[in-house]
């Protein structure tokens, strides 16, 4: 009885009301108005198939991918507090980070959490394509999907130049090389050398789809700016913005996929 | 010991190793129903688990697996692994029951509707929870990895992109920068796009099914399992300083040379074959190469549409048809192409160094 009286002084004044408008969810009435009441539940519908929550059925990749994503946005603006995007500073602050934060794992978690996040999302993925869920009605929603794990790979990607260490600067050299060969805007691209007015060329190295990306001809401070505006605000405002079309078009396609 | 470890370095060669994923994939397919028995795959995960607990007792398979970023791709094979077996064998079961006139077990559990509020919510909190504390005791136990400050005048060896790239690094191994860079990459990202609108099967839509989707799931599986997963774990296990190739528990020598033997197309034509000179003519010198890649890309799609995908070609018509055997034959062209290395030493089918266009 103890406990009902605490759950009666808790609920039963202005202040709770105010939060909640519904009962505590105990009958059906008050578990549908739980979820239709709350901004962040309503993403659900009220009601889904049993197939749907069923975790052998959907392995919660999707799920999983969009909360390692919300755990991405904290840890890493916590991680801003911290660090300078400069050439000059970029790597001490990393470095002061792991020396002066005492028990500080905000960075491994950043870190680890985007790594777990391109595997959740491939595994989502899969999932998708095994159970046949891109078929109709969902084939733009598997489209959205496509770009989303695009974003998540190039999000890591911009993010793994910021420490600016060896690690970081080589591999994203080896990665962004590969621009240099895009055809006709890549300075060593098959076509490149068509694109000239007489002898000057049109595109050259301090002119080609590889410099536009790095602001440079090498990853140098201009890189580190460009990826890290790229990786804080750019690529996660659209995967934001595709989030929300993904989620709205789950419940307009018909919810957690099942068969027909 | 030291033959065992002879043995997988032996297995491990980038060539052994991908015949034998192949014929594992193939053997998986062909004997599905034997495959996803769980005492099999726990007899499987059971004998990956000692051969992963003896292998850590090798110093240089140690140095590759406890490097903080790799520990993720160990996780990745598992959970791929895992999911696979999970997937395949709910698609086993589910055409059982179909065969002897039953419900999916997804159709049995579709025309229940249950509460958001509690059963998928309390799913949720419960994976979040999970989520949360397995990244906490990860960051706790192994720190991110920091490395000397960048230096543009010191490039390490190898040099190696993020890991869920070096499957696209592997490719430069057999094809130019523009190609496996650019090339193919963008068209894994515009053949997922398309995969809803190439398939014309309205079946297996929303329950795990292998019967009545094997070409379309044969077709991802081998582009995800074997040409996306094998070519990370090659990129990251396999390929030592100078991208030569090192068996799993073989020492990464810098000085390890390896001949380079490769030969182009037009040389094994002109000079070999015809025993002549080749031609200063580029355009002659590489028709034979032109020839047959235009042949691959251009007449084998009828030839197809009129034999082996009859059906396709029927159900999707020519424009659809023929995109989707373009973006088919592109993957394709991966396994071949580094067929045609291993077995004849083929560098380029068409090589213009001028206009650094190879192919």
């Amino acid at each position: 009885m103890a406990r009902s009286k605490v759950m009666k002084v808790l609920t039963e004044n202005p202040v709770w009301r105010s939060v909640f408008r519904h009962k505590m969810p105990s009958d059906d009435r008050n578990r549908v108005l739980v979820v239709l009441s709350n901004v962040f539940l309503h993403l659900h519908p009220t009601k889904v198939r049993k197939s749907g929550v069923r975790l052998s059925y959907t392995w919660c990749m999707g799920g999983l991918t969009f909360f390692i994503f919300l755990v991405e946005s904290v840890t890493g603006i916590l991680l801003m507090f911290y660090y300078r995007p400069t050439a000059e500073f970029a790597f001490e602050d990393i470095q002061a980070l792991g020396a002066h934060v005492p028990l500080g794992i905000m960075r491994e978690l950043h870190r680890w959490g985007a790594h777990a996040m391109v595997i959740t999302v491939w595994l989502h993925m899969f999932r998708v394509f095994l159970t046949g869920s891109y078929k109709p009605p969902r084939e733009f929603n598997w489209n959205v999907g496509v770009i989303l794990l695009v974003l998540t790979l190039l999000l890591s990607f911009t993010g793994y130049l910021l420490p600016w260490d060896q690690l970081a600067m080589w591999a994203v050299t080896v990665g962004t090389n590969m621009a240099r060969a895009t055809p006709f805007l890549g300075n060593e691209g098959p076509g490149a050398a068509l694109l000239a007015i007489g002898d000057t060329p049109l595109v050259h190295a301090g002119s080609d789809v590889r410099f536009a990306l790095l602001g440079g001809r090498f990853v140098a401070a201009g890189a580190l700016l460009r990826f890290y505006v790229l990786h804080c605000i750019a690529i996660p405002l659209a995967a934001a913005v595709l989030m929300a079309v993904h989620f709205w078009r789950v419940r307009k396609d018909g919810g957690i996929s099942g068969p027909l | 010991m030291e033959t065992f470890k002879e043995i997988v370095n032996f297995l491990t060669n980038p060539k052994i190793l991908l015949i034998l994923s192949v014929v594992m994939f193939a053997a998986g397919l062909i004997f599905i129903r034997f495959f996803t028995k769980p005492i099999v795959a726990i007899a499987g995960a059971a004998a990956s688990v000692v051969f992963f607990g003896l292998s850590m007792t090798d110093e240089n398979f140690m140095l590759i697996v406890a490097k903080a970023d790799n520990v993720p791709i160990v996780m990745m094979v598992v959970l791929v692994g895992f999911f696979t077996w999970l997937g395949m064998r709910r698609a086993v079961i589910n055409d059982q029951l179909m065969e002897a006139g039953q419900e999916t077990m997804e159709r049995r559990e579709t025309k229940q509707k249950v509460f958001v509020w509690p059963d998928l919510v309390y799913i949720e909190f419960l994976a979040i929870i999970l989520c949360t504390v397995g990244l906490i005791i990860w960051s706790i136990l192994l720190d991110a990895p920091l490395e000397e400050p960048a230096n543009p005048t010191r490039t390490p060896n190898p040099s190696k992109a993020p890991w869920y790239f070096l499957g696209l690094q592997e490719m430069l191994v057999y094809y130019d920068p523009w190609i496996a860079g650019v090339l193919l990459p963008g068209l894994i990202i515009v053949g997922l796009m398309a995969v809803p609108y190439f398939d014309p099967n309205p079946k297996g839509n929303g329950y795990y099914t292998w019967k009545e989707r094997k070409f379309a799931i044969t077709t991802f599986l081998f582009g995800f399992l074997i040409l996306w997963v094998t070519l990370i774990f090659i990129g990251t296990f396999l390929r030592g300083p100078n991208w030569n190739f090192f068996g799993l528990f073989e020492r990464w020598d810098v000085a390890k040379l390896e001949a380079l033997v490769n030969v182009d197309l037009s040389e094994y034509f002109w000079v070999i074959w015809l025993d002549g000179g080749r031609p200063t003519n580029p355009l002659l010198r590489e028709l034979p190469g032109l020839i047959v890649t235009a042949g691959y890309l251009f007449l084998l799609p009828p030839i197809l549409a009129k034999t082996v995908f009859r059906k396709f070609y029927a159900e999707m018509g020519p424009i659809r048809f023929n995109v989707m055997i373009f973006l088919f034959l592109m993957m394709a062209s991966l396994p071949i192409k580094m067929a045609l290395r291993w077995m004849f030493n083929l560098k380029y089918l068409v090589a213009f160094p001028e206009y650094f266009f190879n192919i």
